[in-house]
């Protein structure tokens, strides 16, 4: 289940000292959709600091991550098939929404595939 | 050459041409390698020549091909007009289309294979409509008739977002998931080091100017060979957009590539190898 694994970020992305380092000037709360399940991932210096599951009243965040349960998990896919593969190609073709606002996204584009990307099963932690 | 650290050339040799071009004194830079039927090579939008540096390396081919690639005007090693400093560079059909006729006569090509892949693939699309006459073959690679855009494309270029990050990041997703990891990552940092408004300029040709929808049933593969080579996780241009190109071009011949994405050349060299030999093996048996 992804909202499992979402739980476990911090320990899959934090230790991962190339990663972080490329999010040193990143500091951000997005919020990542599951189908109707929210996500806040607060993020700082590159750290995973902490993922909070919803629901929520009044969440504040920068931008957002939409996608249905299915799609995420497709996405988790180990070998994923074509337009699973890549955030954004799930953009593409109409399976990922970003909403709010995209800067922190696109100025740590592959900071955020390769965070999310730790989500797939099977990626080491 | 010292021969205890393995050091070697390799059998391709970079030159600067001169010429006018576009109306305007221009130098670019062309790699060949080999000798035979000219194979004129176009990268992709926001990248340069060295996409094609396997086929390039490849004794089988060169030694029966003589396999040419230039950098177009803004990219790779080659300089951008005089002037550069106070406009926004955009491709248009016309200059694309004028630049692959020019850059053929100045090397005194005569009938070359285009081989062209995305911007590449669609501007072979426009050469079988309006000059097949020219060429003695036409290879798309990632060929489709239009691209809509899928993210707002003024991403690529804004002096306040790292444009070599932004344009690598983008374009990731679209190296197929079975690539050598050093040929992806090769394939990545050339589009980490394409200058400011140069993708996003060559995209302008490739989501507007270059539409050519209404046209494509009209080329004629009988007066120019079409060959048409697709990767299967390219989102770019997908399998289905090349499969609906073979559909209404009678005659052209579509391969989808399993497993391949947006670079087939570049990002997974031997594996693109195999499906373009039968094809330049068909073209020799051309006239």
């Amino acid at each position: 289940m992804i909202q499992q694994v979402l739980e476990r970020l911090p320990e899959l992305a934090n230790g991962d000292a190339w990663l972080t380092h490329r999010g040193r000037f990143l500091h951000v709360t997005f919020m990542l959709a599951v189908g109707e399940e929210h996500f806040l991932i607060r993020i700082r210096e590159g750290r995973v600091e902490s993922v909070d599951r919803g629901p929520f009243v009044m969440p504040q965040w920068t931008f957002a991550l939409r996608a249905s349960a299915q799609d995420w998990r497709t996405f988790r896919d180990p070998s994923p098939p074509p337009g699973f593969h890549d955030l954004v190609a799930m953009m593409k073709f109409k399976r990922l929404q970003l909403d709010g606002d995209p800067y922190p996204f696109m100025t740590h584009i592959r900071y955020f595939k390769d965070l999310l990307g730790r989500l797939r099963a099977g990626v080491a932690s | 050459m010292n021969a205890t650290n393995d050091a070697r050339f390799e059998p391709v040799v970079g030159r600067y041409l001169q010429l006018n071009l576009l109306g305007n004194p221009h130098r670019l830079y062309v790699e060949e390698a080999g000798e035979g039927v000219p194979l004129l090579c176009l990268h992709t939008a926001g990248a340069d020549s060295r996409q094609y540096r396997a086929v390039m390396n490849d004794g089988e081919i060169s030694s029966r091909f003589r396999v040419i690639a230039f950098d177009m005007p803004w990219h790779g090693k080659s300089s951008p007009p005089a002037g550069w400093q106070n406009y926004e560079y955009r491709l248009t059909s016309k200059d694309y289309i004028d630049m692959v006729l020019t850059v053929s006569d100045a090397l005194g090509l005569e009938r070359p294979v285009v081989m062209g892949c995305s911007i590449g693939g669609r501007i072979v699309l426009h050469l079988a409509l309006d000059h097949p006459e020219r060429f003695r073959a036409l290879i798309g690679l990632q060929s489709g008739a239009h691209a809509d855009p899928y993210y707002d494309l003024q991403w690529l270029n804004r002096p306040d977002v790292h444009g070599g990050e932004v344009c690598s990041g983008i374009v990731s997703g679209l190296i197929g998931p079975s690539a050598p990891e050093t040929d992806r990552w090769e394939t990545l940092w050339h589009y980490a080091q394409g200058g400011p408004g140069v993708f996003q300029g060559d995209l302008y040709f490739y989501t507007v100017d270059g539409d050519v929808r209404d046209k494509v049933a009209e080329i004629d593969t009988r007066r120019c060979p079409l060959y048409l080579l697709t990767g299967e996780y390219d989102y770019s241009c997908t399998p289905d957009d090349t499969r609906e190109l073979a559909h209404r071009i009678q005659g052209a011949q579509a391969t989808i590539m399993d497993g391949m994405g947006h670079f087939p050349m570049s990002e997974d060299p031997e594996g693109f190898l195999s499906h373009l030999r039968p094809v330049l093996a068909d073209i020799e048996q051309e006239p």
